[in-house]
């Protein structure tokens, strides 16, 4: 009693709402456990940040929408402040978001940032995902964490996609009725969810009001709870970071979280905000004004969905659409089912991969330290192929845009588009993984024999030599820290059987690891340098070779 | 005379009578329909109609033939009215140079006298579509109407708000800001190139002119949220982020994550 009296006294009124805070809940041993968490410094650790602060910025904006947006399909006429849109008759839903874009005060400020927050998230959420594969730091123990990310990632198009088809106008309504048409080309079942989903016959008098509860209501509830598992286990995961001196699998270096991080990460929201309340106040984002209000007859040039929903429908773009069977009275439109299940399996594959990775190189250490792209070849050339696959589709949602800005013929944009989907990821593994090869050896080659410095020295006796420079420690680690995985041969298991699966694994593993540049051991660097005779340099990691 | 009645419905001259009461009133229904193509407003002068020709000789001819009878190079000019030579030469598209799939607006070649005058050579060749009467040019209809039926006939080729669309084999439904009232209204009436004709019985000129408001509306009034980023809706939205919104965003991380020297 008498010694909190004296501490207040010291401290003032902060340390003594510190001391009544850590009394009641515990706030001390909290802040020394989180306060004294590392983080490392990079650039490319702060993507996922960026998603998390677009989040943040849609839940404010979003709350700020919902007290002027009514989700009602009931017809009006509108009879607001926008002219070629007066004694139009439309919906609540339209008429409403017309208010919010006219006549509620910031009310389009706060539209646009939702909108352009909303583009951000994804946006940042992808970059965040490809920085993650092409470094490896999917592998154990965060593999669980990268299926987290990935639900994240499509939770992210759900309420992307839920919120574009609210406001009820003519773009999101034709995005609406391209998802039915996809739920009606399922067969068997297809119509039926149809009209489950739409009350009825498209477009029904409800589906502005069901997507709207699962917009502000399921949705982000299920990203908020994803967001809080994926940072709960960074924490118990500890970050991942970049090689260098001191840096291994069993430690993080970098700076604590308290003051160094909140610091940081706290500016850094602000900044995020500032860029995406700019970008807000002077672009226009989804002028719904223009499209006018939903009416399932007329469809405009230049429908498209938003950026992220964007290689869905280029996929139903550059499906051949002639492909329609006939088995006992129902119809199975390929054209749909092809792009739906390509889609599905896509996703699928991305969210398996870490799993796929582990089991063909059975390695079962934890990895701390992140991989250069290069030193992981087939991993990048497999990312590159992915990466192109994706890109053609995304690309083939603005066929139609190509076509005109680029004075050619849609028909033609399409061919090209279809050839570059099956061609593209082919051309990109292979030019992927060669280059990641080429970089390794030269990597290689610079650690033997140091830098090129340009300096061309005469010897005594008449021979010319080029000066190479050798590499000081930082270089080294970064060049020579790598693990190196070896082809797995075929064995037989306890029961003296190659099995189908220990067949496939050693395809695979050839694959992966047949062609591969062995990390610079002490006594080749040791070699290279005697026979240089420059400064002795040693090589900083030993190189544990997992031979399997 | 009941029964000499019902029978006489059997007889085949009465399923010819029956037909061809029907074709007379459908095809003379159709006529009457599409017949709704003005003849020539204003009577051109035998002074001014030779002068046309003159033009017509040296600037035309080559390609739609000496009598505008058309040839393998262009089509025939007989019956396409004054409206048409004023929206193809008025828009710069003619005289045509060189082949693609669609003849591109560029500078215009001649003077609006000369454009007038080849329009009254054309219009004394046949009668076809004249030029609009101003009443109907002056952007003083209803914008609401004109959106929506811009919306329903127009926007699936040229965009929400006519900012172009692509067609089959490089052709195009070009933009059409900064595009003249009596240019879009005779566009409509024409059909020119791969449009499709809205004539007078379809879009009526008082519909014409709540359309020509409704862009004249657009073109006065800029978003209200800002740059329009081209009004080519999600895609230019898209890239848009990425290069310029994310790419601000990374190059502050990199900045934030650079070591202090």
């Amino acid at each position: 009693m008498s010694t909190t009296v004296e501490t207040s006294k010291q401290g003032g009124a902060l340390a003594a709402t510190a001391n009544y805070l850590d009394e009641r809940a515990g706030v001390g041993g909290i802040l020394k456990n989180f306060g004294r968490k590392v983080f490392p410094d990079h650039w490319s650790f702060m993507l996922g940040e960026v998603a998390l602060y677009s989040f943040v910025i849609l839940l404010i904006s979003g709350t700020f929408l919902t007290f002027f947006y009514q989700p009602a399909m009931t017809e009006v006429i509108y009879d607001g402040a926008y002219v070629p849109l007066k004694g139009a008759q439309m919906s609540i839903a339209y008429a409403s978001s017309l208010d919010i874009s006219f006549e509620i005060r910031g009310g389009m400020l706060m539209r646009q940032a939702h909108h352009w927050s909303a583009l951000l998230f994804v946006a940042a959420a992808g970059l965040h995902m490809l920085r993650v594969f092409f470094t490896g730091a999917f592998r154990k123990p965060r593999e669980i964490n990268w299926l987290v990310g990935f639900m994240l990632f499509i939770l992210g198009m759900a309420a992307g996609f839920t919120g574009y088809s609210l406001p009820d106008d003519l773009l999101s309504g034709n995005g609406l009725r391209i998802i039915d048409g996809m739920i009606k080309g399922i067969p068997v079942m297809g119509t039926t969810i149809s009209s489950f989903l739409f009350g009825g016959e498209f477009p029904g008098t409800e589906i502005v009001a069901r997507l709207y509860g699962l917009h502000i209501l399921l949705v982000p509830a299920l990203i908020l709870i994803f967001i809080a598992i994926h940072l709960f286990m960074v924490i118990i995961h500890k970050h991942t970071h970049y090689s260098g001196p001191g840096r291994t699998d069993e430690n993080v270096v970098g700076y604590p979280l308290m003051p160094v991080y909140v610091a940081k990460a706290g500016g850094f929201f602000f900044i995020v905000f500032g860029v995406v309340m700019a970008i807000s106040a002077t672009f226009t984002i989804n002028p719904i004004w223009n499209y006018g209000p939903y009416d399932p007859s007329p469809v405009s040039a230049g429908t498209q969905p938003d950026w992220y929903i964007g290689w869905l429908d280029g996929a139903l773009r550059l499906a051949p659409s002639n492909l329609d069977v006939s088995i006992l009275g129902y119809t199975y439109p390929f054209g749909v089912l092809i792009p739906l299940v390509g889609s599905l399996v896509f996703l699928g594959l991305v969210a398996v991969y870490p799993f796929v990775e582990a089991w063909v190189t059975g390695d079962k250490r934890e990895h701390h330290v992140l991989d250069r792209p290069r030193n992981a070849p087939v991993r990048t050339a497999i990312g590159a192929a992915g990466v192109t696959f994706y890109g053609v589709l995304w690309a083939a949602a603005s066929t139609d845009l190509i076509a005109v800005f680029f004075q050619m013929s849609l028909n033609h944009v399409l061919t090209v588009m279809q050839i570059t989907l099956i061609a593209g990821p082919v051309v990109a593994y292979i030019i992927t993984k060669r280059t990641c090869l080429a970089l390794q050896r030269k990597d290689r080659e610079i650690v033997l024999h140091g830098r090129e410095t340009g300096r061309i020295v005469r010897l005594p006796h008449g021979e010319y030599i080029e000066v190479h420079e050798p590499l000081d420690k930082f270089e080294m680690y970064k060049l020579v820290d790598f693990k190196d995985y070896r082809p797995t041969v075929v064995r037989p298991n306890k029961y003296g059987k190659i099995t189908v699966g220990t067949r496939m694994r050693a395809a695979l593993s050839r694959l992966y690891f047949e062609d591969r540049i062995a990390p610079v051991t002490q006594t080749e660097l040791n070699e290279a340098q005697s026979h240089d005779h420059s400064p002795a340099v040693s090589a900083p990691a030993a190189q544990d070779q997992l031979t399997k | 005379m009941k029964n000499r009645f019902f029978r006489s419905r059997r007889k085949p001259l009465a399923a010819t009578l029956v037909i061809a009461a029907g074709l007379l009133f459908s095809g003379g229904g159709y006529a009457v329909a599409t017949s709704v193509v003005e003849t020539s407003a204003t009577e051109y002068t035998a002074e001014q109609i030779s002068e046309g020709r003159k033009l017509f000789l040296a600037n035309c001819a080559s390609c739609h033939g000496l009598n505008s009878e058309g040839s393998a190079a262009g089509p025939s000019l007989i019956g396409v009215g004054a409206a048409s030579v004023d929206f193809q030469v008025g828009t710069g598209r003619m005289p045509g140079q060189g082949s693609g799939p669609q003849l591109p607006k560029k500078n215009v070649q001649f003077t609006d006298e000369q454009i007038s005058l080849m329009g009254a050579y054309i219009a004394s060749l046949a009668p076809g579509p004249a030029i609009p009467e101003q009443k109907y040019l002056e952007a003083t209809g209803d914008a609401t109407h004109g959106g929506e039926l811009f919306r329903i006939n127009c926007a699936m080729c040229h965009n929400a708000v006519g900012a172009a669309g692509a067609l089959t084999e490089g052709k195009y439904a070009p933009n059409l800001e900064g595009s003249e009232a009596k240019h879009i209204y005779e566009a409509m009436l024409i059909g020119p190139q791969n449009m499709p004709v809205f004539n007078d019985a379809n879009i009526t000129p008082q519909d014409k002119n709540d359309i020509i408001t409704y862009l004249a509306y657009l073109e006065e009034n800029p978003s209200a949220g800002g740059f329009e980023l081209g009004n080519l809706g999600p895609v230019a939205e898209g890239l848009f982020l990425w290069i310029f919104g994310l790419g601000l965003i990374v190059a502050i991380t990199v900045w934030l994550g650079a070591k202090s020297n």
